[in-house]
């Protein structure tokens, strides 16, 4: 079972049992965010600002009042005062104080006695606005004599000079990028933009919410986190964070854009003002486009040396993002990934995040990962079209490894990249023969991965079953996964496991599921905890036989008698213990309560064809390769799952997908009809190839797989496309219009 | 907002002409439905046209022609073997409107009542010729389909009047139709550009045609000069070059979160082409 | 504002519910119904987690008013199979690890249900497109696929 005995073998880990909550899933019984009712439940409304940018002069609700069935109205003079730093931004993202700051920004929101009530109820209140001026492009949001969103809000990390919209600076690297440049024979200078993309979560956020005069709540929700929700609740409420009790639904997606909350303190707030009524608040889907965080948008300027045989000599880049009407923007991430493929000696990054008047961003998979790829991967490939180099080969001849010290500092433990390079140019895809208009593109991704606040709890039942107790979301299959660990851990079958989300009540603090950490984190927590049911399990068999605890090994959910009493005994099942636990000494239980920082990187590279058509501009996606590395698969399937879905949301976000603002600052495409995911006809099957590199910092070698993979389809699909077209795109989306535009530019020039 | 379900076209129209306030009415709902839940139009009265007889039918008349109910879906035009064999692009323009589930629906005469200058299946109308019937107060009319869009969302109808038939012509002897469009996507979206060729052939030339735009201009256009530039031909490279030409110059396209000026020519005279070869294949008895 | 009286079947039960005439099917299946294995996901006929069928016809139930499924035989996922006699695409989607989230899995269930009887063989690209109206933003629709196309075989050998 240890790593350190040689190649680990493995009974449960590894296979592909059902997921245990399969069944509720595809019987329509799985309870979601919008599924839960209550007795005498309100249901609630929010109203939305129709300006970018706009003074609140007044709110009159009287009218909305007035309407029967409405049993309350709040604005933001019903939450907490004297708020400061990120718990302010939260709250003041959820509900306007002084100014709407974005298109969609809620202004006032009503309970009533049924929902189409409270939608009436909502155009009834009149809100005095003062329009001002709004900016919603980063490039211009930073520019002399742009609208300031908010003054004052820039940290101590801004240099003087810059536009107060500029509200944190990153800088960082290494070595000396003249002397760098100087030793290559290719320089390369680009400038690169990708537009915001929404996470695009099918279930829209969703609450059932009650709270009393007494400052006591409870809360049901989607969430990745609900230990998140609880703090960012009671800071924007003014509660005792323990006096409210939050549940997690099950979860119709998150992909980030559900570690925050934006309606969860509204429906509470209402509550409390309705006497403590239940209150539901379901958001629409253009709500979710206008008023809920995409990810950033980024204008980028990258340099690069390479010598003529493909080596990088030196690096540099300039990220600009913005995140919306907040800092936040994931720049920091964006600068510290941005060459971390790479062994280069000589690098160096700026980043600025930047407010404008678009809604605050959410964490995104891999957030700020992809445009730093997009950046770096493509003028790697631009360079070795150039150099007449293969682009898997300057890669490799590049690619970092264990021992390496990264471009971000560290010195990199096991990874693999390199595995994933070699996996990738052996593959049957890279052999396909292409046709006319079509090309084939590469490249790779990093996450970084991580650990985090982690709680979970393993408790023996009467019968030698196990109940795990977690504290992360299952968000794709995570019960599964916890479910082999925790079977494996024991030695029984995963049947006889079952895990649980617990509230925030049942467990100590828990990070969201994010950062790729769940399978990691609570899945270390989970192991650690059987290990200690074990422990105790063992010590009840030893002195049942009367013999020293340290002579019993724990084998296949049986102690053991070992060294001399080898043999003596018959075995112990876990079922035979847990029968006599109470009479034995009491219950049996383990926990495990830490933040693990044993997480390690998962690299990815990516193979993509397709096909352009030269009259319309229109991509095609022909097959698609995603090799990643895992540490080690628990339930691969997932594994594969989560390659998939991370490569199918980065095709959409290279292609189609992009936050689209009129000259009037506001969302022009707040609906699935023109905010365009991919459909099930956009997309070939997308193969996967499963690298594992075991990862040194847990018990079976696993890293976390969520994330990395939406890092390499933003620029693997523009490479693809350059080598269909011959042109070279440095602007995401590659929409039908901008991509013949450029074959008709090359054409002319 | 009252719910009306009226027995005939007469009842539906005197709801209407009655109504003091906005009316709607309803069959397939697949644009009503989006207005009302997007708050975009809340009707005071909503008329409930498909308990009225004959609605869901597809009859072939006497001449060869096709009758079409107004609350036919596009699902069941599709499942009508002849009815597509006949008219195979004023079938495929209707199919493409949507999802599978909104195809369960969706109708022609909502499409064409929406007023959209992109719907998919008002330039395969046109492009037959078909015609509607509308029941107003003075009686029942027979209208040209193209004579129905006057603008972004608008129609010609006016107050109390509502479409109660779709007629289309007989298909007749060496004719064949096509519809193409283009959108970003493979499925799901508002058509950047759409064309629809419905032309007859004396032999291996073309001797009737009409070729529709959609999406180019505020209504969809039938473009005159482009039926002509390949009437008399075999659409050999002059005849194509000369429809595209006249297409894109028949554009007053504008740029939105859709595409722009430019793309929409560009793509007009090159669906312009795709489309009047598929409809030339058929007109020879291809398959395509 | 007075609210209608409708009585149709939910997945061959008789039902009786009262709707204001703005209420979607969606609206009455879930709240007045509680139906609550159709889902909302965009409201706009976009997404296809709210399919249902309606007398055997595929329809987003978003698209749907409460008020004219008077008389109509109504099928969703909750139909489709039960505890210990799940349908095969059931099956398969668990098998095939063809969710993640789930929240899509109903819509799809029942889309690929009235495909399969439909046409008992399409192809990948027919499949792809019939289901093109139902998002999935967890799985890049590969597992998706492969559940539909695995189960289409099943139940063609069992037929």
């Amino acid at each position: 079972m240890a790593l350190d005995s040689g190649k680990p073998k493995f009974k449960y880990i590894g296979t592909r049992p059902n997921r245990p909550d399969g069944l509720d899933k595809v019987t329509g019984r799985a309870r979601y965010g919008a599924d839960i009712s209550a007795p005498g439940m309100l249901h609630g409304a929010i109203l939305r600002s129709p300006h970018a940018h706009a003074k609140i002069l007044k709110i009159d609700a009287s009218k909305a009042l007035a309407l029967k069935g409405v049993k309350a109205v709040v604005t933001r003079a019903d939450f907490a005062d004297g708020l400061s730093g990120e718990d302010w931004n939260i709250q003041e993202n959820c509900m306007a104080g002084e100014k709407a700051l974005y298109d969609g920004h809620a202004v006032a929101a009503v309970a009533a006695t049924s929902a189409l009530i409270a939608r009436d109820a909502i155009k009834l209140i009149d809100v005095d606005y003062e329009p001002l001026p709004h900016v919603t492009d980063v490039d211009a949001a930073m520019a002399e004599g742009a609208p300031v969103i908010r003054d004052g809000a820039a940290d101590y990390s801004v240099p003087e000079g810059l536009h107060p919209n500029v509200v944190r600076y990153f800088e960082s690297g290494r070595g000396d990028l003249d002397e760098g440049f100087a030793k290559a024979d290719l320089v390369l200078k680009r400038h690169y933009t990708t537009e915001a993309a929404h996470q695009g979560y099918i279930e829209p956020h969703a609450c059932l919410a009650q709270l009393g005069a007494d400052g006591k709540g409870e809360l049901w929700c989607c969430t990745q986190g609900h230990w998140y929700v609880r703090q960012m609740c009671a800071a924007a409420l003014g509660l005792e964070v323990s006096q409210l009790k939050v549940t997690p639904s099950e979860i119709g997606g998150g992909f980030g854009g559900k570690t925050t909350v934006f309606i969860d303190p509204v429906a509470l707030a209402l509550s409390r003002k309705a006497g403590g009524k239940p209150v539901k608040l379901v958001m629409s889907r253009s709500e979710v486009l206008r008023a809920t965080g995409p990810t950033a948008s980024a204008s980028m300027d990258i340099k690069m040396g390479m010598t003529k045989d493909g080596k990088i000599t030196a690096a540099s880049g300039t990220y600009r993002m913005q995140g919306g009407a907040f800092p936040g923007a994931p720049v920091d991430e964006t600068t510290v990934l941005a060459f971390a493929n790479y062994n280069i000696e000589h690098v160096h990054h700026v980043g600025y995040d930047v407010m404008s008047n678009r809604p605050k961003q959410a964490a995104y998979r891999a957030p700020g990962a992809p445009m730093a790829a997009f950046g770096t991967e493509s003028i790697i490939d631009e360079m070795a079209t150039q150099l007449g180099l293969d682009p898997l080969e300057i890669r490799l001849k590049n690619a970092v490894k264990e021992g390496v010290r990264a471009t971000y500092g560290p010195k990199f433990p096991a990874v693999g990249l390199i595995e994933t390079l070699e996996a990738a140019q052996s593959h049957d895809n890279y052999a396909v023969p292409l046709g006319p208009n079509q090309g084939r593109g590469v490249a790779s991704g990093f996450w970084l991965n991580w650990g985090g606040d982690t709680s979970a709890s393993v408790a023996i039942s009467e019968d030698g079953t196990v109940a795990v107790t977690v504290g992360t979301p299952d968000i794709g299959g995570s019960r599964a996964s916890m479910a082999l660990m925790a079977a494996e851990a024991f030695g029984i079958p995963y049947e006889n496991v079952r895990v649980h989300i617990g509230d925030t009540a049942s467990l100590g603090i828990n990070e969201p599921t994010h950062g790729s950490r769940a399978t990691y984190a609570s899945g270390l927590a989970v192991i650690q905890s059987a290990k200690e049911c074990i422990q105790k399990l063992s010590k009840r068999a030893a002195e049942a036989w009367g013999i020293d605890p340290d002579a019993v090994i724990w084998e296949d959910g049986f102690a053991r008698p070992s060294g001399p009493n080898a043999g003596e005994f018959e075995p112990m099942s876990i079922a035979e213990i847990a029968g006599n636990m109470s009479s034995s000494g009491g219950p049996i239980s383990g926990h495990f309560e830490a933040s693990p920082e044993t997480y390690g990187g998962s690299f990815g590279t990516h193979v993509v064809d397709v096909e352009v058509d030269p009259e319309t501009g229109r991509t095609t996606v022909l097959r698609y390769l995603v090799v990643q590395d895992a540490g080690k698969a628990i339930h691969p399937s997932y594994v594969e799952g989560q390659f998939q879905g991370g490569a199918a949301q980065g095709i959409g976000w290279a292609l189609n997908e992009e936050y689209i603002y009129g000259e009037d600052g506001r969302l022009q495409n707040p609906i699935f009809l023109d905010y365009r995911v991919p459909v099930a006809s956009d997309l070939p099957m997308i193969d996967t190839v499963i690298v594992e590199v075991p990862n040194p910092g847990h018990p079976y070698g696993v890293r976390g797989v969520g994330e990395t993979g939406i890092t390499p389809p933003l620029p693997a699909i523009a490479n693809a496309i350059a080598a269909a077209t011959g042109v070279r795109f440095t602007k995401l989306p590659l929409t039908p219009p901008r991509v013949l535009a450029g074959i008709k530019a090359a054409k002319n020039a | 907002m009252k719910y009306h379900k009226p027995k005939t076209f007469e009842e539906a129209a005197q709801i209407a002409a009655g109504s003091n306030g906005v009316t709607r009415f309803l069959a397939g709902g697949t644009d009503v439905l989006v207005q009302l839940r997007s708050d975009v139009v809340t009707p005071d009265d909503l008329i409930d046209i498909k308990g009225i007889d004959g609605t869901k039918a597809i009859t072939k008349r006497g001449d060869g022609g096709w009758d079409l109910g107004v609350a036919v879906s596009g699902a069941e035009m599709m499942e009508h073997a002849e009815l597509k064999r006949d008219w195979p692009g004023l079938v495929e323009g209707m199919d493409l409107i949507g999802s599978t589930q909104v195809q369960g629906r969706a109708t022609l005469v909502g499409n064409l009542c929406n007023g959209s200058p992109a719907a998919d299946s008002v330039p395969g109308m046109i492009a037959a010729g078909c015609t509607v019937s509308i029941t107003g107060a003075s009686g029942t009319r027979n209208v040209p389909v193209e004579e129905i869009p006057v603008g972004p969302g608008r129609t010609a109808l006016t107050k109390g009047d509502v479409i109660s038939a779709v007629h289309i012509p007989p298909r007749g002897a060496r004719g064949g139709d096509a519809y193409l469009r283009f959108i970003p996507r493979t499925e799901m979206d508002i058509a950047v550009v759409g064309c629809a060729v419905n032309l007859r052939l004396d032999g291996d030339e073309i001797s009737e045609a009409r070729v529709v735009l959609g999406a180019v201009a505020p209504t969809v256009v039938l473009v005159e000069d482009a039926a002509k530039a390949i009437i008399g031909t075999a659409l050999d490279d002059g005849a194509l070059d000369a429809l595209g030409a006249t297409a894109t110059a028949a554009c007053n396209p504008i740029d939105d979160k859709r595409g722009t000026i430019e793309f929409r020519r560009d793509v007009a005279a090159v669906l312009a082409k795709r489309a009047a070869k598929i409809a030339y294949s058929r007109a020879k008895g291809g398959q395509q | 504002m007075s609210k209608h009286h409708v009585s149709a079947t939910v997945n061959g039960d008789p039902v009786e519910y009262l709707c204001d005439p703005r209420e979607t099917l969606l609206d009455c299946l879930r709240d007045h119904l509680g139906v609550m294995g159709v889902k909302e996901g965009c409201g706009t006929g976009d997404c296809g987690a709210c399919s249902v069928t309606v007398d055997g016809r595929l329809v987003c139930s978003c698209l749907v008013l409460g008020v004219e499924a008077e008389g109509a035989e109504i099928g969703t996922v909750e139909g489709m199979g039960t505890e210990g006699n799940l349908h095969v695409l059931q099956e398969k989607f668990i098998e095939h690890a063809a969710l993640q989230c789930g929240i899509c899995t109903p819509g799809i269930l029942v889309a690929a249900e009235a495909l399969l009887k439909k046409n008992p063989d399409p192809s990948e690209t027919e499949l792809r497109y019939w289901l093109a109206g139902n998002l999935c933003r967890c799985t890049g629709y590969d597992k998706i696929i492969r559940a539909v196309m695995d189960a289409a075989a099943d139940m063609r050998e069992a037929s």
